[in-house]
């Protein structure tokens, strides 16, 4: 079976602006426990949580810096620079593994000559990692800009990396 | 009359095509002059005959699967002639793998339309909060407790007895907590119901409400999710203008105030105190319990946590009455068990039954063996913490204790089947690694005791002192099982030992002419 890729909506962030992420933080900022939450909407306005706006939240929420920070770090999701043009996330766990994940995930990272973490030296993909996309029983999974693709084989993915670099 | 046409939304069903097979129905459609109505569902849970379609007739849903875009022109042809297909299953409840089952949690899912408050009541939503509304919360209790259920998430703890804690506890506020944070590999029942039948665990979590005297709740729900992360907010709205969240629910006294909340990518946030923490705004580091979240929980008050599949059943229980869930299943596993089978599967999805049936009936019947046509030779059961289950242990009846006396977990129950090319060394290796990623630092044996565990691995599989480091391993697993915090270093030892133990022949020692001297 061949599914009809419909080209990716390729993301598109703002550069970052003070101002903007005041304007974020401060949407957010009367939400309990708004941390998480705030983080996530600088990421998805910016596509990364730039360094400035630590403070900025820390600021808005009577948190220390510190604290701000140690959140940010703790979690995978959150970046401290942009990601590349494109992420291609290879779901990494036990189902996508017993289904021949691994030399999925061995291919990809020779095809675009970067390892799982890392983003190609045109900046155009970033490889990724995931673990468990929900989708184990159709393993092994990918996701691209955000849309999925499960019963990935050799010819799938070779295709969602041509389309990743374009 | 226009023909109704269902495909799955389901993140399974959109994985393998089904946005492309609407967007062709469409096509086909328009070109025919034919007018049709495409009605998106959840997933059935055949997932591999996923995208599975299925169009109204006279004598109910006839099905269609595993169909591709090209495959949309004759389906439809077939569909609109009742003719004959290749890809006819026929009528979509009687396909036997889908009569097998017992569905009480996932009797709406892939039936209903998720987004649609009037399809739900109409399918029986409700009806149990209706019912819960005129008991009142003893009632409720005696009702949830009655029934036996057990916390689906793996722990198995009683549910009646965490909600009579929190309704008991004095206190200005009090939360529910829905546990959405679903990272076991193998497992996509949580997301499969959120995506499909959203209001079911509304509902649920809005009956906790009631019971225990909560006034707002929050579902956190992991990031890796997107597609139930947006269903679950369609249908908060939604319950909001049916006047089914927000003051007055159903026409009561009761208010209740529901909030989706989005993870970022930490499994160890599916740990119930380490959620907290993180609901909190804080790093997702574990709490040690004393006290209990039923006492001190979401922002230091009295909090019910439980599963989505926890609270998907209650609605079922009070709907029916205790006694027409508690008559399910085997032991003190009370009920149905959403099964979830995955990895090297040839029908893999998602089957609910009672408890007890076997091990081996779930993998080489229902789930018809590997894809890849070789011997089944290990099976995971409970996610990345879970054992390791050899054919020997086929016989194991699905039931938490019967689990545990074999020194594996239910969890939430997942199962990941491997054929006879898995490499145990290099799956033990794994768990250790994954828990020394995951891990949130807090305690000692998971901290530093993963890495150890990662490196010691590593020793036997270059074949240095192989004896030796396989004792350690041991070693160390029983301090990381017995001295852990919470589960993620507590249970990480299963899945090791249960590879040393059934799997030895994979890490078999480097013959030696030292070790022959022996």
């Amino acid at each position: 079976m061949t599914a009809v890729y419909e080209p990716s909506c390729e993301p598109s962030y703002e550069p970052w602006d003070e101002t903007r992420g005041a304007e974020i933080i401060a949407e957010h900022a009367g939400q309990e426990g708004a941390t998480l939450v705030i983080l996530h909407a600088l990421q998805e306005a910016f596509g990364y949580v730039p360094e400035a706006a630590i403070p900025m939240v820390a600021q808005a929420l009577n948190l220390s810096r510190a604290e701000v920070y140690g959140v940010f770090t703790f979690y995978h999701d959150f970046r401290h620079k942009p990601a590349g043009r494109h992420v291609l996330k290879l779901c990494r766990a036990e189902a996508c593994q017993a289904a021949g994940g691994d030399a999925l995930a061995a291919r990809a990272e020779a095809m675009l000559g970067v390892s799982l973490g890392n983003t190609t030296a045109d900046d155009r993909v970033t490889l990724e990692p995931i673990y468990c996309l929900g989708l184990c029983s159709t393993a092994p999974s990918a996701m691209l800009d955000g849309r999925l693709v499960g019963r990935l084989d050799e010819k799938r993915l070779d295709a969602l990396v041509a389309e990743a670099q374009r | 009359m226009k023909m109704r046409i269902f495909v799955p939304r389901d993140a399974t069903a959109v994985a393998v095509g089904a946005d492309e097979i609407v967007t062709a129905f469409e096509r086909v459609a328009e070109t025919r002059g034919l007018p049709i109505e495409i009605v998106r569902t959840g997933s059935r849970g055949l997932h591999w005959l996923e995208p599975m379609v299925e169009v109204a007739t006279l004598k109910g849903r006839v099905a269609y699967g595993p169909v591709s875009a090209e495959d949309v022109a004759s389906v439809f042809e077939s569909m609109a002639s009742n003719g004959p297909h290749a890809l006819r299953l026929g009528i979509a409840d009687e396909i036997p793998w889908l009569k097998r089952q017992t569905r009480l949690t996932f009797a709406r899912c892939g039936v209903i339309d998720p987004r649609s408050l009037e399809d739900y009541r109409a399918h029986g939503g409700y009806k149990g909060l209706e019912r819960a509304l005129s008991l009142g919360s003893d009632t409720i209790l005696a009702e949830v407790t009655a029934s036996g259920l057990r916390g689906r998430g793996g722990a198995g703890f009683p549910t009646g007895i965490k909600w009579k804690t929190v309704a008991q506890a004095k206190a200005d506020r009090k939360f529910i907590v829905c546990n959405a944070d679903e990272g076991d590999s193998g497992t996509f029942a949580d997301r499969m119901i959120m995506e499909g039948d959203p209001f079911l665990v509304i509902e649920g979590m809005t009956t906790a409400a009631i019971t225990v005297g909560a006034t707002k709740g929050y579902i956190y729900i992991r990031s890796e999710y997107p597609h139930a992360v947006e269903a679950m907010n369609a249908a908060i709205k939604a319950a909001k203008r049916g006047g089914y969240l927000g003051d007055k629910i159903g026409g009561s006294t009761f208010g209740f105030d529901l909030e989706v909340r989005v993870g970022a990518g930490a499994y160890v946030c599916g740990e119930e105190t380490s959620l907290l923490e993180s609901l909190e705004g804080r790093r997702g580091i574990v709490r040690a319990k004393p006290p209990l979240p039923a006492h001190h929980g979401l922002f230091g008050k009295p909090t019910v946590i439980n599963n989505v599949l926890s609270f998907a059943a209650i609605p079922f229980i009070l709907a029916e009455g205790a006694k027409a869930y508690a008559d399910f299943g085997m032991g003190r596993s009370r009920g149905t068990m959403p099964i979830q089978l995955a990895g090297n599967i040839r029908q893999g999805g998602l089957f609910e039954t009672a408890f007890g049936v076997t091990l081996g009936q779930l993998v080489d019947d229902i789930g018809g063996g590997t894809f890849t046509g070789r011997p089944v030779r290990a099976v995971q059961v409970g996610g990345p913490l879970g054992a390791y289950f050899p054919r020997t242990l086929f016989d194991t009846p699905f039931d938490y204790e019967a689990f545990a006396a074999r020194d594996g977990l239910i969890g939430h129950g997942g199962i990941v089947v491997f054929d006879d090319s898995v490499d145990m060394r290099k799956q033990a290796r794994f768990a250790m690694e994954f828990c020394a990623v995951e891990s949130c630092g807090k305690c000692t044996p998971c901290r530093i005791g993963s890495t150890r565990g990662v490196e010691t691995i590593e020793k036997i599989i270059n074949g240095e002192r192989v004896i030796e480091n396989l004792a350690l391993v041991e070693d160390l697993c029983n301090t990381m099982k017995f001295g852990s915090l919470c589960a993620l270093g507590g249970f990480t030892p299963y899945p090791v030992l249960s590879a040393l133990k059934h799997f030895r022949e994979d890490f078999a020692p480097i013959p030696t002419t030292l070790q022959a001297a022996e």
